[in-house]
């Protein structure tokens, strides 16, 4: 990680240092961090639930019981950090489509998530009305989102103006790939949210890709986050495939904003797995060699290593969370597949207020 | 009773509405310190202050998306985009986002925002002060559209558009701003006009006249000419657009057996069609002529050239003329 702006006096505080000629830390990065053996644990099934789910929707695609996925593999530690950082169901969130780590460790529950894939009446985001990953859940303040790039970035803005006209300190966070970055929205959002101070936390996921334009297409920059200092607001360089740095740089700018300080920018640098969505092939735009070598680097494996390293997971524990993940994901699966469908006697209803409706 | 010109029913509702509902704040481009272009929200940020009457950048989308978050955050929000011309940037919010945030969450979220925009021409603001866009959001289902042509419908309509559930658009014709003909008296205090409900202005036998705005204006000044030429002409004032008052529309044709409808947006997918259609599937049988259509000439916006803004635009002779031909069919 490091700060593209001057860091803030109250950022250089935080930052942990490890005085010299010490051998041995006293601490672990994780406790440095405030976060419990509990935390961690919660964290890594966060981690390997939605992979597990993730990976069984493109199961269920190929089978014909869903028409259309898009996939955040590669990309859940970043989500899962931000997760972690935020207060759910208090803040507010003005997700992505490729949110699906982020909406799950917020709490959006496995059979929630299926029921949204699966496009049935059930469909808490949408009563299968939107195309999958088309997330929000009113419970967790997470919001309805749409297919164009970028739109929710204006919004989550608003939000955040709306905070300062309440006087309430929730802090709001939206999530953008790098190809949301090129619109007009993008600057409009985040020029407008520096001029108010507002308690927005923008988060790019920067996975080199926007379908399957690369990013030396995209912008003639190094850093994303270098848009920042335009705005005058601080923008951060994140691994995204290192939790506890996203988890502290997410901290970092949440406290930022809960304090009144204002937006901060945070790119995050990761990878998707997947092609764009279950209807691309990117085998058109990018080499096998180069999906092999970020699958090296894969998030989850490497949190695993270092809880392992840590001393705070056994191989059996491991085994144990990927049974509940996949156990988890198997009756949700149940329930979703013999879930209704929406009737078709409902597609007039709320389009607009009924009445005596908010 | 007071008399208030258009604008001043229009502010009059966002003074009232502020005091009202402190969810209810005003954002756009120059609507602060000067008040608005045209003056509109003329003294709301002295008496509200700087956050609630807020002047925000130059830029339409963010205007829009700005609004919609904080309506979905439970704001009141009403966005004034400084001439409807200037509304393009912002499309993708309004028809994208606000008009679907209901539907497409199932009802779990809703988007109560009022988008004003100061609209239409006769006032030689060229190719992009002049437009007339009302039927490019009248098309989609999830928003409303709102299209006063009196003092006392503005200020009961807006006052009804920032107490709706979802969003509104609410076209306000420049023109009549300050129109002395359009001036009435209207009740210092509360009241409603539902959005959805169209109104007769002025009652007759022979054929029916239905617009809005200026035009609105125009048809009646038309209609009075015919009076005295023994032509007795009905002027319907839609007032909404969207959800659109069928019912008084069909009402009035069948009464009469005729129809004109007048627009200033240009003919070809004009909102005209709309209600032309409407007519033709469900009064043809009380028809005795075809249903005709006045509106803004076919190019792609209002000249600046006076002479060229006169010949775009529709007029009280013109519509005279359209009245009387459609009388003798």
């Amino acid at each position: 990680m490091r700060s593209i702006n001057e860091p803030t006096a109250k950022d250089r505080k935080v930052t942990p240092t490890q005085p010299e000629g010490v051998s041995q830390p006293a601490t672990s990065k994780w406790q440095e961090l405030g976060l419990s053996k509990n935390d961690m644990l919660e964290m890594f099934y966060n981690l390997v639930l939605a992979r597990t789910l993730d990976e069984r929707i493109w199961l269920l695609n190929r089978q014909g019981k869903t028409a259309f996925v898009i996939s955040c593999a590669g990309q859940e530690a970043t989500q899962v950090g931000f997760a972690k950082a935020l207060k759910s169901g208090y803040d507010v969130v003005w997700p992505y489509y490729r949110s699906l780590a982020l909406a799950m460790s917020m709490g959006m529950t496995p059979t929630e998530v299926m029921l949204h894939q699966l496009s049935r009446a059930e469909d808490p985001s949408s009563g299968g009305r939107q195309m999958p990953s088309h997330f929000g859940l009113a419970r967790l303040n997470m919001i309805s989102v749409s297919s164009p790039v970028a739109t929710q970035l204006t919004q989550a803005t608003g939000s955040g103006y709306a905070s300062k006209l309440k006087g309430d300190d929730k802090v709001t966070y939206t999530f953008v790939g790098d190809g949301g970055t090129s619109k007009g929205d993008f600057h409009e959002a985040l020029n407008f949210a520096s001029i108010h101070n507002l308690p927005v936390v923008f988060v790019v996921e920067n996975n080199g890709y926007a379908i399957s334009v690369p990013i030396s297409l995209q912008m003639n920059i190094k850093d994303i986050a270098e848009r920042a200092s335009a705005y005058g607001m601080p923008g951060v360089v994140v691994d995204g495939n290192d939790l506890l740095e996203v988890y502290r740089v997410a901290r970092d700018a949440t406290d930022r904003a809960r304090r009144g300080e204002g937006p901060t920018l945070v790119e995050a640098k990761t990878y998707r797995y997947r092609p764009h969505s279950s209807s691309d092939d990117d085998r058109a735009y990018r080499t096998k060699e180069e999906v092999e070598e970020w699958r090296l680097k894969d998030p989850i494996i490497r949190f695993e290593r270092y809880l392992e390293e840590q001393g705070l997971i056994s191989k059996e524990g491991e085994q144990a969370i990927r049974v509940r993940a996949k156990q988890a994901v198997d009756e949700a699966q149940r329930y979703a597949e013999a879930a209704p469908a929406p009737t078709p006697d409902t597609i007039m209803r709320y389009v607009y207020a009924e009445e005596g409706q908010q | 009773m007071p008399v208030k010109t258009v604008l001043e029913a229009v502010r009059d509702a966002l003074f009232e509405e502020m005091r009202r509902d402190e969810n209810v704040f005003v954002l756009g481009e120059d609507v602060g310190q000067r008040g608005g272009v045209f003056r509109v929200t003329d003294g709301l940020q002295k008496e509200f202050g700087e956050m609630r009457v807020l002047d925000t950048p130059l830029a339409e989308s963010a205007i829009a998306g700005v609004a919609i978050g904080a309506a979905v955050r439970g704001m009141r929000p009403v966005a004034e985009f400084q001439f409807a011309d200037f509304i393009h940037p912002a499309v993708e919010q309004i028809i994208d986002e606000a008009a679907r945030f209901r539907y497409r969450s199932n009802n779990t979220f809703s988007c109560p925002v009022v988008f004003r925009a100061p609209y239409g021409g006769g006032v030689q603001g060229g190719m992009y002060h002049s437009q007339s866009v009302e039927a490019m959001f009248a098309m989609w289902p999830g928003l409303k559209v709102v299209t006063p042509s009196f003092p006392y419908d503005y200020k009961g309509l807006l006052k009804a558009a920032i107490r709706d559930n979802d969003p509104v658009v609410f076209f306000e014709h420049k023109k009549t701003y300050s129109l002395p003909s359009a001036k009435q008296e209207i009740p210092a205090g509360d009241y409603i006009v539902p959005i959805g409900k169209a109104k007769v202005v002025k009652e007759g036998t022979n054929l029916s006249v239905f617009a809005y705005g200026m035009m609105l204006h125009q048809s009646l000044q038309a209609a009075r000419t015919l009076e005295q030429e023994g032509i007795s002409v009905e002027v319907v004032d839609l007032r909404t657009l969207r959800p659109l008052d069928r019912e008084t529309i069909l009402n009035s044709v069948k009464k009469t057996g005729r129809a004109l409808i007048v627009h200033e947006a240009n003919l070809f997918g004009g909102f005209g069609g709309e209600i032309a259609a409407i007519i033709g599937e469900e009064a043809f049988e009380w028809l005795d002529a075809p249903v005709r259509r006045l509106a803004g000439l076919d190019v792609p916006a209002m000249p600046f050239a006076l002479a060229l803004e006169e010949e775009f635009m529709p007029n009280p002779a013109k519509i005279a003329q359209g009245m009387r031909q459609l009388a003798a069919y």
